[in-house]
């Protein structure tokens, strides 16, 4: 009996991935634990090793193909004595080997009511008035995005080091400094123990001789370990020495939920260090936002929450060819014009609210969305602004509800512009609960789409 | 007070503190107390005097309600930051918790500073906004000041880590308390000093009590020269009540850290006559140890007596340095009592750069 061998999944997010090379060739007898081939993603490498014995009967996805979606067959296995023809025929051929490079669509399934999501979206670049008119735009990964702006920084001023676990020799638990330690050495790429608490103390004390430290938390849910170091020294001490001593650092890492990780590497955390005088809070979307106010928050003097997304590491945005692209940090950016209502939301949200506009946009709703880049400072006038124009409002964020960030917003909007709305803002929020593993419980633990559908038209009175 | 009362006192001090240094478990001995030259004792009993006449003026400001708040007397310990800081060298940084008056003085922050941040002022180190337990000076190279038990381990390891960075060759002395010593950043603090060879010289103030938890209750390793064993740090036990061996230790120990091969720990066996703050009743230990301790170790006590017996100064030149001392720390007062609190407008500045 035949068979399939199919493409593994290297982590949970992973959708696809390149089969590098096989290590084992058609006809070959394999038995359980033998390498049979090497696949990579742009984060890892990992070897396939066969759990039955038989023969390789048939090489399905040969090397060095890319884009191979996870559970493809890749392989046929027959039995030992087995006719290997008769195997093969039988053995489900991939019908969709080489996908397009789509971004990953982790945790958008909805409730039975809500339409299914459409493909991922294009994101389209608003260059306003942030990039020069006519400029080059290249396509990269947040990921690698994010591993330029240090790298460029890093260049630009030799007292940008970054530490962290696995930053160096590994290139990155989720491969964000791929590359550093070969081009700037042990000394500025500095791999740490496995103890927050302390590198985090460590490098405030190096940001207050004037270092500009990189810390990477392999999750911020590590740095809950860390945050006492975080706030009462990176923080206050500006303000305790009567404005002497500041610590420029930049405290970096995926914040929020990944997939299937549960309950204690699933949290967003924008909200918490958003409540924190003395900090700047920044979690961009796109790649372009991730490489410019990185940049920006590596020069800043002032310690820094540069909260990421480990599912928008993999998604490709334009990004503008400029030698030294920087963004301002505390301004919120209009991702898209609209008339009828306003969706305000930032980092990992934004997908909800990107893929909500567009089947709103079918049922004639012209929805404006608020990219809010930066949490604190907040950019209030943007988002003032865009609500006094529709009269409407919506916060998306995979955060808590209670004394979330969204809570800030529709407080901020209450205050100041509260006779220009013709309905009363609503929050799409992660649910109250801890995050659960089970598939169907993540999913209704998280925001979708649908619900913030059911939210403007709510907010519409459609 | 007899001399020959003294001299009791002095055997007695030297058989209940004994200097040892260990190296994983292997210890070794280490030189005899060196004696100071007449210049040396000069101007450790100025410096030690500045502090504990700083510090009994300000209790008596914290009784009179000028100071509020938390407030952390060094009175009986002085003999460890003044002596440690003999044996450091101009670029050297220091940083320590919240008991950090006498580091500051010792430092060469300005008495008038330091006192009116105590009274929350305009014109305090911080501009008022931080208060005893946060001050900060740049230029005298003082890193604070910190108020979380421990936190400044971290901190002071990250110092030396620039130091290294920039190949400066300079060394952090990181203060801490017994009470702090038990804190688990302590320790991923020295883990990652000795991986990294980095220059800090952990100075760990053994006071007795950690607020009001004698130190046999809350450690159960009392020995703190020990705790950088696992490490591989070495450590020493000093008589922190005798600014000489506190000297003697504190070169070895920058020494040891200049000279690239990480850090080194130093138990300094000190007391605190005070309370922990000043609305601690002490009631954990009795009187009679804290009057056996001042009257027979006393740091300031110790210097005076050479001052007068090895370099024949007479009383009332020490009583002219008395005067001066007093001078410089009525003076800190009386600014301190006057200087006007924070312009309201000071709420909103400082807080990002």
């Amino acid at each position: 009996m035949a068979i399939d061998i199919l493409m593994p999944a290297l982590s949970p997010t992973m959708e696809q991935g390149k089969l590098a090379k096989w290590l084992k060739k058609e006809g070959d007898k394999v038995k359980p634990g033998d390498v049979l081939a090497e696949i990579e993603t742009d984060k890892a490498t990992m070897e396939v090793e066969a759990v039955d014995e038989g023969v390789l009967a048939k090489i399905l996805v040969g090397d060095g193909t890319d884009n191979v979606a996870v559970n493809t067959p890749i392989a046929v296995l027959a039995d030992v004595g087995e006719d290997l023809a008769s195997a093969v025929a039988s053995a489900k051929m991939p019908d969709l080997v080489a996908l397009p490079a789509a971004a990953p669509v982790a945790s958008e399934a909805a409730p039975a009511t809500v339409p299914a999501a459409p493909a991922a979206p294009q994101v389209a670049y608003d260059a306003g008035t942030e990039v020069p008119a006519g400029t080059e735009m290249v396509n990269m990964t947040v990921r690698e995005a994010l591993r330029d702006a240090m790298a460029e920084e890093m260049r630009r001023d030799g007292n940008v080091f970054v530490m962290g676990e696995e930053v160096a020799e590994y290139q990155g638990a989720y491969k964000v400094t791929q590359g550093l330690l070969q081009e700037f050495g042990a000394k500025r790429v500095v791999d740490t123990p496995i103890t927050e608490h302390g590198f985090a103390g460590i490098g405030v004390g190096a940001a207050f001789t004037g270092l500009r430290p990189i810390v990477e938390f392999m999750t911020f849910n590590f740095a809950m370990q860390a945050i006492d170091q975080i706030i009462n020294s990176a923080a206050k001490t500006l303000y305790m020495s009567g404005g002497q001593l500041g610590a420029p650092i930049v405290f970096r890492g995926p914040n929020g939920a990944a997939a299937r990780v549960a309950a204690q590497h699933s949290q967003d955390f924008a909200a918490w260090y958003s409540a924190i005088p003395g900090l700047k809070v920044v979690a961009p979307y796109s790649a372009a936002d991730a490489k410019g106010l990185l940049k920006s928050a590596i020069r800043d003097p002032n310690p820094i929450i540069f909260l990421e997304n480990e599912i928008l590491y993999g998604q490709s945005f334009p990004v503008p060819v400029l030698d030294d692209f920087t963004l301002p940090i505390g301004k919120a950016r209009i991702h898209r014009q609209g008339k009828d209502v306003t969706i305000v939301s930032f980092g990992m949200g934004m997908t909800y609210a990107i893929k909500a506009a567009q089947e709103l946009e079918k049922e004639g709703i012209d929805v404006e969305i608020v990219d809010l880049r930066t949490i604190r400072p907040m950019d209030t006038d943007t988002i003032v602004a865009s609500v006094m124009k529709t009269g409407r409002c919506i916060t998306v964020e995979e955060g808590y509800p209670q004394s979330g960030v969204g809570a800030e917003i529709v407080a901020r909007i209450m205050e100041k512009a509260f006779d220009y709305l013709d309905a009363p803002v609503l929050r799409v929020t992660g649910k109250d609960v801890p995050m659960p593993y089970a598939a169907n419980l993540e999913k209704l633990a998280l925001p979708n789409v649908g619900e913030v559908v059911q939210a403007v038209k709510a907010v519409t009175y459609r | 007070m007899a001399v020959a009362a003294r001299k009791a006192g002095r055997a007695g001090s030297s058989a209940a503190n004994k200097s040892t240094a260990n190296k994983g478990s292997a210890r070794k001995a280490v030189p005899n107390t060196p004696q100071f030259d007449k210049s040396q004792d000069l101007a450790a009993y100025n410096e030690m005097l500045l502090i504990r006449r700083f510090e009994e003026k300000s209790g008596q400001m914290y009784g009179m309600g000028l100071i509020g708040g938390f407030c952390h007397l060094y009175i009986g310990q002085e003999a460890v930051v003044v002596g440690m800081q003999m044996a450091t060298k101009p670029g050297d940084q220091v940083i320590t918790g919240y008991r950090d008056h006498g580091h500051m003085l010792a430092c060469g922050m300005d008495a008038k500073g330091v006192m009116a941040e105590l009274t929350g002022r305009r014109g305090g180190l911080s501009k008022g906004k931080g208060g005893s337990m946060h001050m900060f000076s740049k230029e005298k190279h003082f890193y604070g000041g910190h108020g979380i038990v421990g936190a400044q381990v971290s901190l002071g390891t990250g110092i030396a880590f620039a130091n290294r960075y920039r190949d400066n060759g300079n060394v952090c002395l990181t203060y801490f308390g017994d009470g702090a010593a038990n804190q688990g950043q302590v320790y991923e603090s020295f883990n990652m000093a000795e991986l990294w060879k980095l220059p800090v010289v952990y100075v760990i103030e053994n006071n007795r009590y950690a607020m009001g938890t004698a130190v046999s209750r809350a450690s159960a390793q009392t020995d703190f020269s020990k705790r950088g064993v696992s490490f591989n740090i070495p450590g020493e036990q000093v008589d922190g009540m005798d600014v000489r061996a506190v000297y003697a230790a504190g070169q070895r120990a920058v020494e040891h850290a200049r000279s690239g091969k990480g850090p080194y720990i130093l138990e300094m066996q000190t007391y605190r006559y005070r309370g922990h703050s000043m609305s601690d009743p002490a009631k954990y230990r009795t009187k009679d140890e804290v009057t056996r301790m001042r009257e027979e170790h006393d740091p300031i006590e110790q210097v005076r007596r050479r001052l007068l017996e090895s370099w024949k100064l007479s009383e009332d030149e020490l009583k002219v340095i008395d005067g001066k001392v007093r001078e410089i720390v009525n003076e800190a007062a009386e600014f301190a009592t006057h200087d006007p609190e924070p312009d309201p407008s000071e709420l909103y500045t400082d807080i990002l750069l």
